[in-house]
């Protein structure tokens, strides 16, 4: 796969293992979170740029250069905030592969339905869980 | 008229005051416990506590029958996923969100909110207005700022005093609506003239309004 231009949207436990993973597989990664602190959870595999600033704020997602994005993943860990980036990145900026996690299934489903592909990680741990129950 | 309205604060709280004065059925959603216990008490209002951007909220709070969401709170995230879900999930017809950030008003329009308005936007544009010229005041924008209303003070050494109003040719796209002189209120016509002292209310379109300025502002 050819090297990727990739934002990642929050870099808590998910945002950092997935910046760090895509960073170490040669795309250019650059990574934002409100806090700076939260830089610390990379692994030495990135290589990438490094934002802070608050996501909700257009200026600091076109610090980030969203608009020339190939993908953005919106993985922080308040629903609203990834569904509202989501959303500027697909309608604003018009990027093509957009991903969101969200953690409220009902909150997921509504989006959903409305064109915006999203994660739930309530509905794959439900289904994980299920998978490993004795039938 | 049956509304939403999601946030707390003053403006919540006068919102309401004016809701119920009208007679509009209101209800209030709210995440702090005792805020929304305090609003509860002192307001003809259902009060809910809970999260606005939750489906499941909204639905207690009758959004299926509302006509208006209103979104109030300090987070831009929050009030543009309340209305979102409102319009989608219920049919709420009309939504209108408080940007903080100004630049999410015409994001949240673009994103199908009906209405988007920055509060620190409409702020900052009054002070600066009233800095740039303490000779004007009350201005008010209408019809979302396609139209200026205003109020100017002529001193005696305005160029201006001692012309008609046919003499001093307004731009295009204003008007001097009345002329206060003295406690009376005169609707000019052309051949009125303006004296010292007059306070005029003037009407005017943006893009012709910094013209008008420096025509009646001593400049």
């Amino acid at each position: 796969m050819a090297s990727q231009y990739i934002v990642v949207v929050g870099c808590g436990r998910l945002g950092s293992m997935l910046a760090s993973r895509l960073s170490g597989q040669g795309n250019s990664v650059v990574v934002i979170d409100p806090y700076e602190s939260s830089f610390n959870n990379l692994s030495s595999d990135f290589s990438g740029f490094q934002i802070a600033g608050d996501a909700s704020e257009i200026e600091i997602l076109r610090s980030a250069k969203v608009d020339q994005a190939d993908c953005v993943l919106a993985v922080t860990d308040k629903d609203n905030i990834n569904l509202m980036v989501a959303q500027i990145a697909r309608n604003v900026f018009g990027i093509g592969i957009v991903i969101a996690r969200v953690f409220d299934p009902a909150r997921e489903k509504i989006y959903r339905d409305f064109g915006i592909a999203t994660i739930s990680p309530t509905q794959l741990s439900a289904d994980a869980f299920m998978a490993n129950m004795p039938s | 008229m049956k509304i939403i309205l999601i946030g707390g604060s003053k403006l919540a709280y006068f919102l309401a005051k004016q809701f119920a004065s009208k007679n509009y059925y209101t209800t209030i959603i709210n995440q702090d416990l005792e805020e929304a216990k305090a609003l509860s008490r002192t307001l003809k209002a259902t009060v809910i506590h809970g999260e606005g951007s939750n489906p499941a909220t909204l639905g207690e709070a009758g959004a299926l029958q509302a006509d208006v969401i209103l979104s109030l709170t300090t987070r831009d995230e929050d009030n543009l996923i309340a209305c979102q879900i409102a319009q989608k999930e219920y049919g709420v017809p009309r939504t209108i969100a408080l940007v903080n950030d100004p630049e999410n008003q015409e994001i949240f329009e673009k994103l199908g909110i009906t209405v988007a308005f920055s509060a620190t936007q409409i702020i900052a544009t009054l002070i600066e207005q009233q800095t740039a010229s303490s000779d004007i005041q009350n201005l008010l924008p209408i019809a979302e700022g396609k139209v200026n209303v205003s109020e100017i003070a002529l001193t005696a050494d305005n160029p201006v005093v001692g012309k008609t109003i046919d003499q001093i040719q307004l731009p295009s796209g204003t008007l001097i609506a009345c002329i206060l002189r003295q406690g009376e209120v005169i609707v000019p016509n052309g051949e009125n003239s303006l004296e010292a002292l007059d306070r005029l209310v003037i009407i005017g379109q943006p893009e012709s309004y910094g013209q008008l300025m420096r025509l009646l502002c001593n400049e």
